[in-house]
C-alpha cells in the first residue's frame, strides 16, 4: 500500500513531463492525457483512503522512504512521504477537485491553441501540491512549496501576450517569494535548534511527543512567526495578500484550482501540520488569529466593492482562508474545523469559480457584473450550481458552509476572554459581509434586468470599471448560452459536494474524529451556547442578504458604477493595498537603495580613494628626495651614522 | 707620547675626508677623501690596539687596507669609464638615477 504514495505524485508529474516535452504531436490528445493522469491520481488516493479507513484510528500513518536525498553527516534529508489523516484529506481534495477542474478545462480551453501546455502546467500544479502535502520533512515540503509557486506563476501568466497577465504572474511570484523566505528561515532555525526537520521526530505522534516542545518559547515563537509569514504568502493573508486579486488574470479554471484545491490551502496546511510548534508558542498563535481575523474582514470588504465577478470571488476566497487561518490559530480547538472549512470551501469555491467561468464563457469573456443580469433563464445549470455554491458559502442552514463556518465562529468565541469576544465578533461580522457580497454577486449576475442588451448606450469610458474593453466583440451583443457538458458536469458534482459535504462531515463529528489522532482536539468552552452562536450566525446571514437585496434586488443596478462612499472607493482599489505597497515598499526601497548608494559613493569609496590619494601624494613628496646626486645621498648616510652614534652615546649616558 | 693624540689626529683626518666627500665635485678628489677617511679609521684602530695592548686592531687595519686596495681598483675603473663616456669627472654630472 505504501508504494502507492509515490505513484500519487508520479502520475501528474508524468503527465506534466509528457505534455510539456511531447511537442505538437500530442496537441490532439494532450488534454485527455492530463485529465486521465489527474483522475488516476485520484483513484490511487481513493484506494489509499479506503485502506486507511480499514485500519485502527491510531494506526493510520503510512510512510514511504524512497531514497536518501542529501546524506551528509549530521544532516539527513530523505525523499520520504507520509500519508496520515491530514494529508489524506488534502490528497482527496487536491486530486478530486483538481480532476474536475481538468475536465472542465477541456471545454473551457477548447479554442486555445496552447491547450496542451495548459494541461501540462495543471498537472505540474497538482504534482507540486501533492508533494507539498505528502512530504515527510520540511525540506521536501519546501520543494513542493516552490513547485506550487512556479506552477502558479506559469498558469497566472498563461495568457502572457496580455501585459496585465504577465505582470500579475510576476507579482504573484514576487509576493510569494517573501513568504518562501519565511519558510526557509523557519527550516533553518528548526535545524539549528533541533538538528532535524523531519516530521516524525520533530512533531511526534500521540504516543511519543516530538522534540518541538523542548526548545525555549522564544525560539518556538520565532519559528511560528516565520511559518506564519510563509503561510501569509501562499494563502494570501494580510500583509502579503496583494497578489490574489491580480491573479484573476489567469484563465478561470486556474483561479478555481488556486482558490479551491491548491496553493492558498498550502498555508493552512502548513500551520495545522506544525501544530505542535504553535501549541508551545502562544504568542505566535495569537498573531495567527489576528492575521486571520484581519484578513477575513479585509477580503470581505474588498469583495463587496468589486464589479469584476472573478475579483469579487477572489476577495471572498481571501476572507474564507482568513476564517481557516483564524481557526488554525486557535490551537487544538480549531485545527479540525480549519481543515473542515477548507474542504467544504474547496467544493463551493471551485463550484463558484467554475460557474463564473461558465458565465464568462457564455458572455464573450465579459467579467463586469454590471453588464450581466437576468442570466438565470439562459444558463439554468450554471444558475442552479452557482446558486447552491452561493447558499453554501453564506452558510445557509443545512449546506456545507453552514456547518464548517459555524464551528469556526463557535471556536473563536471559545478562545475565551476579551480575545475570544473580539475574534468571535470579527468572525460574525465577516459572516454578515459574506452574505452581503455573495448576494450582490448573485443578484447582479442572474437576476434583474438584462443589462447586456443595451450595451451601446452605456458610456464607454467608465473610470471604475475593470478594464474588459480589450476583449473581442466589445460592441457585439452577447448571446448567453449554457456551456457544454464537459463544463457542466464538474459544476454539478461540485454542487453536490457544496450541499452535502458539511452534513456528511459534521453529523456524529465524523471529520473531527478522523483528524483527531493527528491534530488533537479539545472541546472549547464557549461563553455563548452553541445554539446562541448558530442562531446569531443565521441572523447576521439573513441581515446581510436582506441589505444586499434592498440595494441590488429591488432597485435596478446602474450600468455605470456610482462614485460611492470613501470606503467603497478604497475597497475598489483593494483597500489601497497596492498604494500602500507602493508607498511603503517600493518608495521605501528606492529611498533605501538611493541612500545606500550615496553612502557607498561618499563613505566607502571616499575611504578607499582617500587612502590611495594620500599614499600617492606622500610618495610624490618622498620622490623628490631621490635627486640622483651621489653627494646628497652621502649626506643622508652621514646624517644617519651621526644619529646612530649620538643615540648610542645617549643610551650609554643613561 | 700620549696615544690619545693619535685619536685626535684620526678624528681630524676623518672630518677632513668627510667634508671633502660632501663638498667636492671632482670624482678623483672625492675618491681621495674616501681614502683619507679609511686611513683615519686605520689610524684610530692601531691607536686603540696600542692603548689596550691587543693586536686585534692592527689585524683589522690590514683587512681594511686590502679592502681599500680592491676598492681603489674598482672605483678608478668606474671613474675612467665615466670620464670616457661624458668627458667629465664631476660626480654631479652622473645624476641620471632619479625619477
Amino acid at each position: 500500500m505504501e508504494n502507492l504514495i509515490a505513484l500519487l505524485i508520479a502520475a501528474p508529474l508524468l503527465g506534466a513531463a509528457v505534455l510539456l516535452c511531447g511537442g505538437r504531436r500530442l496537441d490532439a490528445v494532450g488534454h485527455w492525457i492530463g485529465t486521465l493522469l489527474a483522475s488516476l491520481s485520484f483513484v490511487f488516493g481513493a484506494v489509499l483512503f479506503f485502506d486507511l479507513l480499514g485500519k485502527d484510528a491510531t494506526d493510520r500513518t503510512l510512510t514511504q522512504h524512497l531514497f536518501s536525498w542529501i546524506p551528509v553527516e549530521g544532516f539527513q534529508a530523505d525523499i520520504a512521504f507520509r500519508l496520515d489523516q491530514l494529508s489524506m484529506t488534502f490528497v482527496l481534495l487536491i486530486t478530486g477537485v483538481g480532476s474536475l477542474i481538468h475536465l472542465y478545462s477541456v471545454g473551457y480551453m477548447e479554442h486555445d491553441e496552447r491547450r496542451r501546455r495548459f494541461f501540462g502546467y495543471l498537472n505540474l500544479f497538482l504534482a507540486a501540491m501533492l508533494l507539498l502535502v505528502l512530504a515527510d520533512n520540511y525540506l521536501l515540503l519546501y520543494v513542493g512549496w516552490e513547485g506550487v509557486g512556479l506552477a502558479s506563476y506559469l498558469l497566472i501568466g498563461f495568457w502572457q501576450h496580455k501585459p496585465s497577465a504577465a505582470t500579475a504572474a510576476k507579482k504573484a511570484f514576487l509576493v510569494n517569494r517573501v513568504g518562501d523566505m519565511g519558510l526557509s528561515i523557519a527550516i533553518m532555525i528548526m535545524f539549528t535548534t533541533f538538528g532535524t526537520f523531519a516530521f516524525g521526530p520533530l512533531l511526534g505522534s500521540e504516543e511519543t511527543p516530538g522534540v518541538a516542545g523542548d526548545a525555549s518559547e522564544g525560539t518556538l515563537t520565532a519559528i511560528g512567526l516565520m511559518l506564519l509569514l510563509a503561510a501569509c504568502g501562499k494563502s494570501a493573508q494580510v500583509p502579503l495578500q496583494s497578489w490574489l486579486g491580480d491573479a484573476m488574470e489567469g484563465p478561470t479554471p486556474v483561479s478555481a484550482l488556486i482558490h479551491a484545491a491548491t496553493m492558498v490551502t498550502a498555508g493552512v496546511y502548513l500551520i495545522v501540520r506544525s501544530g505542535a510548534i504553535f501549541d508551545a508558542a502562544p504568542d505566535a498563535q495569537l498573531v495567527v488569529t489576528i492575521v486571520g481575523a484581519v484578513t477575513l474582514l479585509f477580503g470581505a470588504i474588498v469583495g463587496c466593492a468589486k464589479d469584476d465577478i472573478k475579483k469579487a470571488l477572489a476577495g471572498s476566497t481571501m476572507s474564507q482562508i482568513g476564517y481557516m487561518i483564524l481557526a488554525a490559530g486557535l490551537g487544538p480547538i480549531g485545527y479540525a474545523f480549519a481543515i473542515m472549512h477548507l474542504v467544504t470551501h474547496g467544493f463551493f469555491k471551485a463550484g463558484l469559480f467554475l460557474g463564473a467561468g461558465s458565465v464568462m464563457h457564455g458572455m464573450n469573456d465579459e467579467v463586469d457584473m454590471r453588464k450581466y443580469g437576468g442570466l438565470r433563464k439562459y444558463m439554468p445549470i450554471t444558475f442552479i450550481t452557482f446558486g447552491l455554491g452561493y447558499l453554501a458559502i453564506i452558510g445557509f442552514p443545512g449546506l456545507s458552509g453552514f456547518f464548517s463556518k459555524d464551528k469556526i465562529i463557535e471556536a473563536a468565541f471559545a478562545k475565551g476572554g476579551t480575545e475570544g469576544w473580539i475574534l468571535g465578533g470579527c468572525a460574525l461580522l465577516g459572516a454578515a459581509i459574506t452574505a452581503y457580497y455573495m448576494t450582490r454577486v448573485m443578484l447582479m449576475t442572474f437576476f434583474g434586468e438584462e443589462r447586456w442588451r443595451n450595451r451601446e448606450t452605456a458610456s464607454p469610458a467608465e473610470p471604475n470599471v475593470e478594464p474588459a474593453a480589450e476583449h473581442q466583440g466589445e460592441h457585439a451583443e452577447p448571446h448567453p448560452h449554457e456551456s457544454p457538458s464537459s463544463m457542466t458536469i464538474p459544476m454539478i458534482v461540485l454542487a453536490f459536494g457544496s450541499v452535502f459535504a458539511g452534513a456528511l462531515f459534521s453529523i456524529g463529528d465524523r471529520f473531527v474524529n478522523w483528524l483527531e489522532p493527528i491534530t488533537g482536539f479539545e472541546h472549547g468552552h464557549s461563553p455563548l451556547s452553541a445554539a446562541a452562536v448558530t442562531s446569531s450566525t443565521v441572523a447576521v446571514m439573513v441581515i446581510g442578504v436582506a441589505v444586499a437585496y434592498v440595494q441590488y434586488g429591488r432597485r435596478p443596478v446602474p450600468a455605470v458604477a456610482p462614485r460611492g462612499s470613501l470606503l467603497t472607493r478604497a475597497a475598489r482599489r483593494d483597500l489601497l493595498q497596492d498604494d500602500f505597497n507602493h508607498v511603503v515598499l517600493v518608495r521605501g526601497g528606492e529611498h533605501l537603495t538611493r541612500s545606500l548608494v550615496y553612502v557607498d559613493h561618499t563613505l566607502v569609496d571616499g575611504v578607499v580613494n582617500g587612502t590611495a590619494a594620500s599614499v600617492g601624494g606622500l610618495s610624490g613628496r618622498l620622490r623628490r628626495l631621490q635627486n640622483g646626486y651621489a653627494r646628497s645621498y652621502a649626506v643622508s648616510m652621514f646624517g644617519g651614522a651621526a644619529l646612530l652614534v649620538a643615540a648610542t652615546l645617549l643610551m650609554r649616558a643613561v | 707620547m700620549n696615544p690619545v693624540n693619535y685619536l685626535y689626529l684620526a678624528a681630524l683626518l676623518f672630518t677632513i675626508g668627510a667634508t671633502g666627500v660632501l663638498i667636492r665635485r671632482n670624482a678623483i678628489v672625492v675618491f681621495m677623501c674616501i681614502e683619507l677617511m679609511l686611513n683615519a679609521c686605520n689610524l684610530s684602530l692601531v691607536a686603540f690596539s696600542r692603548m689596550h695592548g691587543n693586536l686585534d686592531g692592527q689585524i683589522i687595519a690590514f683587512f681594511t687596507m686590502v679592502v681599500a686596495a680592491a676598492e681603489v681598483v674598482v672605483g678608478l675603473a668606474i671613474i675612467v669609464s665615466l670620464f670616457r663616456s661624458r668627458h667629465s669627472a664631476s660626480v654631479d654630472d652622473a645624476s641620471l638615477m632619479k625619477l
